[in-house]
């Protein structure tokens, strides 16, 4: 949208807060707890992580004091909105038996919606790219997940610049940030610099615009636009880490039988780490728990990856018994399969499968050292 | 494309999306005993039409508070009457299925996934080739092709199983061969005292099938390794890879796409299959545990 920039103070930026949640809307954003940055109800903007940063590395995850007040001044987090949206896990159906017959008295559908709508604060572009790709999984096909489109559908998304982007973040590679592009609401940039605390606003949509009539902003000067862009350069340099993306599919279809899976799999502790704070992954189980009786059960659905062995588990064993070729799975999906299914890699480049690898296994070394192993050949033995 | 546009797209808002995972009440009218572990439910709808289906199709059964599984339907599509679903007993659902009575509900999502589109093999000789509890997913197929049999040459149904006793609708295999011309050739794994027909791999059966390759459309449907021998046995002979359909078999939860786990590499089998041809598969099973 081609609207003018404005600026935002901190009182701007409580305004913004007060007006999301005077409109109804339940606003969730960065705060600190148990020493990471994780997603949590907002009221002020005292919640936020004011003065923190991180260190983040492979395996490697701390909170740091900063020299400044930042609010945004860290990276990744350890969850990015998913499961805000996609919850961990959630009601599909709950129903009733008596002697034959069963009904279905409450559905979860009905209910997906009622804790929102949600505000998100401080989503980073990575994430952001994430919720598009979760948009085209979920909603963008033949059949739709009804519970993330109740979800969705009123969600409200200030996003946020990345300016402090940490040791596993690669999202310059991906094309993915660190500066939003597409799919806010709102964006704000943080400005720290000799001036006061403030924020550069753009506008993504008219409901974004509608919202900040109502909050007291100014017009953006030229030197704060500039202020933000190179905020943005600094940002697009301080990358962590870099993937290249140039024929990722044909590298990873060539090479399903390379022995750095092997490699991999001697490390990999298939403890579904990565898969839980990937902003992308989608699998799920259903789960159904019924009472003592058998009388009253219910159907969940819950988040599920592919490292575990039960995930491919068909009468008869496991299609992926070995670790190795649950890894393979995983790399190739995000990297290879996934532009085949949905037309776009399945990765944003956040680096969280990185740093919340307990076995520091790294998506980025992976891919390259598989770009540089010699091919076998293929075909069984 | 925005959320927003995803869903206009789709013709609809939040609130009248048709939930995928909703399941519709059928009642078991009949359950019929095949083998000693195989049977057939018939399920009538509680609510509603008859189920709509393609040969070579899915549902999603469940049984209360047990869980829910694919399970391929084996009935005869242009027969209106109950949905035929022929069972398995290998684990804790498929038991409560079979075992649940006469009269009990049980939940039906579906049908789900792509079908044998028996019809491409008009013109030309058709094979069959079962292996197994593979065997009735083919049947609505060749149901099919017989109620129009003389738009087909020769038609060849190989079926393997491991003992005489684990034949599934013999009787029928009967009829077929007297009253449709069609060629039926059994094969088990072990064949104890009374049995005089062959012994070993359904593939053996191939070479004396009398098709014409070139002119050739294959169906199989058993244990993948099977599966696989067999669409390379039928490709050395000349059949073109891209005419031979085979049902895939994966763990599926959802059976719409969403759940993940049916992946074989970029296909999702419960959408894109269950039956795939075998020039697209090839590449895809020639790497083990992908």
């Amino acid at each position: 949208m081609d609207a003018e920039m404005r600026v935002l103070d901190l009182l701007g930026l409580q305004g913004l807060i007060d007006t999301l949640r005077a409109r109804g809307y339940a606003v969730v954003g960065p705060t600190v707890r148990d020493g990471a940055i994780v997603h949590a109800p907002i009221a002020t903007i005292d919640d936020l992580p004011r003065g923190w940063g991180d260190d983040q590395d492979a395996a490697h995850y701390r909170l740091r004091r900063r020299a400044d007040d930042a609010l945004f001044g860290f990276a990744a987090g350890a969850q990015s909105p998913k499961p805000v949206l996609f919850p961990a896990e959630e009601l599909i159906w709950r129903g009733r038996r008596t002697g034959e017959e069963f009904t279905v008295n409450e559905d979860g559908a009905e209910r997906a919606g009622d804790e929102g709508p949600y505000a998100l604060l401080g989503v980073r572009s990575c994430d952001l790219h994430a919720l598009a790709i979760h948009d085209v999984v979920l909603l963008g096909r033949d059949h739709v997940d009804v519970r993330y489109a109740a979800r969705r559908a009123g969600a409200f998304v200030v996003a946020v610049t990345c300016t402090a982007p940490g040791g596993t973040c690669f999202c310059a590679s991906m094309g993915t940030g660190p500066r939003p592009d597409a799919g806010y609401d709102l964006a704000l940039t943080e400005l720290l610099d000799d001036g006061p605390h403030r924020f550069l606003v753009e506008v993504g949509t008219p409901r974004g615009e509608e919202v900040l009539a109502e909050v007291p902003t100014t017009s953006a000067p030229a030197h704060d636009v500039r202020a933000a862009d190179d905020a943005v350069a600094w940002s697009v340099a301080h990358m962590g880490r870099t993937l290249d993306t140039d024929g990722i599919k044909e590298v990873l279809y060539a090479n399903a039988e390379s022995p750095r899976w092997d490699d991999v799999a001697s490390l990999c502790l298939a403890c579904t780490n990565c898969t839980l704070v990937c902003p992308t992954c989608f699998c799920t189980s259903v789960e159904d728990v019924a009472d003592l009786t058998g009388d009253v059960a219910e159907r969940r659905r819950v988040w599920d990856s592919c490292f575990s062995e039960d995930f491919s588990y068909i009468h008869g064993g496991a299609i992926r018994p070995e670790i190795r070729s649950r890894y393979r799975q995983w790399i190739t999906h995000k990297l290879a399969s996934w532009q085949d299914q949905f037309g776009m890699s399945g990765c944003v480049g956040c680096g969280r499968c990185i740093t919340w690898c307990p076995a520091a296994i790294d998506i980025t070394a992976e891919a390259a050292a598989l770009r540089w192993t010699p091919q076998p050949a293929a075909g069984r033995s | 494309m925005s959320m927003v546009e995803h869903l206009h797209r789709a013709g609809t808002s939040p609130e009248t999306l048709a939930d995928p995972m909703r399941p519709r009440r059928y009642r078991i009218a009949h359950t019929r005993q095949d083998t000693r572990d195989t049977f057939t439910l018939e399920l009538e709808p509680t609510e509603g039409p008859p189920l709509a289906y393609r040969p070579g199709q899915f549902t999603m059964l469940d049984a209360f508070g047990v869980g829910e599984v694919p399970i391929s339907i084996s009935g005869d599509p242009a027969r209106g009457g109950p949905l035929e679903q022929t069972i398995r007993d290998v684990g804790v659902v498929t038991h409560a299925l079979i075992t649940a009575p006469v009269g009990t509900l049980l939940g039906v999502r579906g049908p789900f996934g792509t079908s044998w589109d028996v019809s491409l093999g008009a013109g030309g000789d058709v094979v069959f080739i079962a292996g197994g509890i593979g065997f009735p997913p083919l049947r609505p197929a060749l149901l099919e092709l017989i109620s129009e049999r003389d738009r087909y040459g020769r038609v060849v149904l190989l079926y393997g199983v491991r003992t005489p006793e684990d034949i599934i609708f013999g009787d029928e295999l009967r009829s077929w061969a007297h009253d449709h011309g069609i060629v039926v050739g059994v094969t088990v794994d072990n064949g104890q005292h009374a049995w005089r027909g062959k012994v070993g791999l359904v593939t053996q059966l191939i070479p004396r099938a009398g098709f014409d390759p070139r002119n050739t459309t294959a169906f199989v449907c058993g244990p993948e390794v099977m599966m696989r021998f067999s669409a390379a046995a039928l490709a050395d002979r000349g059949v073109r890879p891209s005419r031979i359909r085979m049902s895939m078999e994966r763990n599926m939860k959802c059976g719409v796409g969403l759940c993940g786990h049916c992946q074989l590499r970029e296909l999702f089998v419960c959408v894109d299959g269950p039956v795939l041809t075998y020039d697209r598969l090839a590449p895809l099973l020639s790497s083990r545990e992908l």
